[in-house]
């Protein structure tokens, strides 16, 4: 085996290598501790909300796999609509919660308010996609939002554009566009989080080297 | 100042006490959890699904209001044909928030021509008796005002006819109008009419739905039916959905608009609550950069519940 030494490491590559493992080390993304002050219940919304949103995708995924007509002729498909349907009333519940709780834990403080701002439109979004899963049902109820939504969009000038009664339009804002976006959102979301660490309580002391806060030890 | 620490702005997590966590386990046992409850409730309650409206079971359950329905495209007078941008261009018409007017400005860009697109083309499609081809041609070779004549006056007779019904309708020089929509009625009866708004220029494959909901949106048979399932602007309907289903619980904030003055009699009530709700969306996203809502959780206090831990902990904490 020769014993040629490593070239050094350079170019645009590297360079965005370098820059991602020092603003998202392995202990960042992937930590094995946390702050002691995250001692609530109101931690578990955030995880939970990316947890609906996986069942969510996988079961609009297996929607898509047959095609948009399957739920309505189909027992099996109904039931993979109904998991897609409660799915997202869990996520969006979920969601909410995770909101307003980071809203009164004003979770922007400390250089976080790009965490909020990727975090609110990612709510925007959410809106947005299951908006147009209800137009693309096929059924009694997507007829009539479809037809009441026009006038919504029309009266400030998106329907010119983004016609809510052209189905195929809908559908693959529904399947493609929206998701896409939304998944883009909230791995930014996520990654933010993580590289910025859990924001600690409002008018929290830095804990100096000589101790830490009363019950509070554990590892730094 | 208190002993043994320092204040700078928020401080680094990182510069706190941690203790062990494990992200894997905990995103785990969220999914596992968030599955079986999806699960559970999927086979619980299912989900719902109520059979679409076509024009031809439309016809078919109120055959008055098809045929009146079809005698306004023809007339230029439903909802549709005077609806302006993006439809057709219509004098005044479009919404407007204070003296802009984003729907005119969008332009026309779905053009839709109710009496052509509705009425003449699909009965043209269509194999037609003589009858319906001589009265296709007298309506073409007439001028616009004498069409407008022929409507208008078969439209006042049908509403005096009882129940609105064309066989009940009182002579009258109504053109050639009676036998189209009675024509029209027919096709829709049969479900041609849904096929032919769906493939008119010679299309084939076909994914937009735009002529037949509008056409359906015209009529009082479909507000009704959705009247009565609690769906209308009025009976908060953006939140709900066919039978005992959550809707979009979510969107409650934007029908709550609809509900109070002075949007609920604005003519401009769309554009207006699209407006707000674009500039409340603006202040949800801005959160942390608007003095006064971003102090909101300071002066609530509710983090104190949030934190309690660590707050009883700096109070036990010696000085």
């Amino acid at each position: 085996m020769s014993g040629t030494a490593p070239a050094p490491e350079h170019g645009w590559t590297a360079a965005l290598r370098r820059r991602l493992v020092a603003a998202l080390p392995p202990e960042k993304l992937l930590p094995d501790t946390q702050p002691a002050y995250m001692a609530s219940w109101v931690y578990v919304f955030g995880v939970l909300t990316v947890s609906s949103l996986v069942v969510v995708l996988v079961s609009g995924g297996l929607l898509a796999l047959k095609g948009p007509a399957w739920w309505h002729v189909s027992s099996v498909g109904k039931y993979v609509n109904s998991l897609h349907l409660w799915s997202v009333e869990l996520f969006m519940f979920v969601l909410v919660l995770h909101l307003w709780a980071k809203f009164f834990m004003a979770a922007w403080r400390g250089r976080r308010a790009l965490t909020w701002v990727t975090g609110a439109i990612a709510f925007l979004t959410s809106i947005g996609t299951a908006f147009s899963g209800y137009l693309v049902q096929q059924n009694f109820d997507s007829q009539w939002i479809s037809d009441q939504a026009k006038d919504g969009m029309n009266a400030v000038g998106i329907g010119a554009f983004w016609n809510v009664l052209d189905f195929g339009q809908m559908l693959m804002w529904h399947i493609v566009l929206f998701p896409l976006g939304l998944c883009l959102l909230s791995g930014w979301h996520v990654l933010l989080v993580r590289m910025r660490g859990i924001v600690p309580p409002i008018d929290a002391l830095t804990p100096g080297p000589d101790r830490a806060p009363s019950g509070q030890e554990g590892r730094a | 100042m208190r002993c043994g620490s320092h204040r700078t702005g928020t401080p680094e997590s990182p510069a706190f006490p941690a203790r062990p966590y494990d992200l894997i386990k905990e995103v785990t046992i969220a999914l596992v959890l968030v599955a079986l409850l999806t699960a559970g409730l999927a086979a619980l309650f299912s989900s719902p699904d109520e059979r679409p409206v076509t024009l031809g079971s439309w016809s078919r359950a109120d055959s008055a209001d098809f045929t009146t329905t079809a005698v306004s495209e023809l007339g230029g007078t439903s909802a549709t044909a005077e609806y302006g941008p993006p439809y057709n261009h219509t004098p005044g018409a479009g919404q407007k928030i204070g003296p802009i007017g984003l729907q005119s400005l969008a332009g026309v860009r779905v053009p839709i021509d109710t009496a052509n697109d509705f009425v003449i083309q699909p009965l043209r499609q269509a194999p037609e008796p003589p009858l319906v081809t001589d009265a296709l041609t007298a309506w073409s070779a007439a001028p616009a005002s004498r069409q407008q004549a022929w409507t208008s006056a078969y439209s006042d007779a049908l509403g005096k006819a009882p129940d609105s019904d064309p066989a009940h309708v009182a002579p009258g020089d109504y053109g050639p109008v009676p036998v189209l929509t009675a024509r029209l009625l027919e096709l829709a009866q049969s479900g041609a009419l849904d096929g032919e708004l769906l493939t008119e220029g010679g299309k084939f494959y076909q994914t937009d739905y735009t002529r037949p909901l509008l056409f359906l949106g015209d009529g009082s048979y479909f507000a009704d039916l959705a009247q009565s399932r609690h769906l209308t602007g009025d009976q908060w309907g953006m939140m709900n959905e066919t039978g005992n289903y959550p809707g979009q619980p979510w969107l409650w904030l934007y029908t709550f608009w609809y509900q109070i003055d002075p949007f609920k009699s604005s003519d401009n009530a769309d554009a207006l609550i699209w407006g707000l709700m674009a500039l409340l969306s603006l202040v949800l996203v801005l959160v942390p950069f608007i003095p006064g809502i971003r102090s909101i959780p300071r002066w609530t206090r509710v983090y104190r519940l949030i934190w309690r831990d660590y707050y009883r902990a700096q109070q036990r904490s010696p000085r």
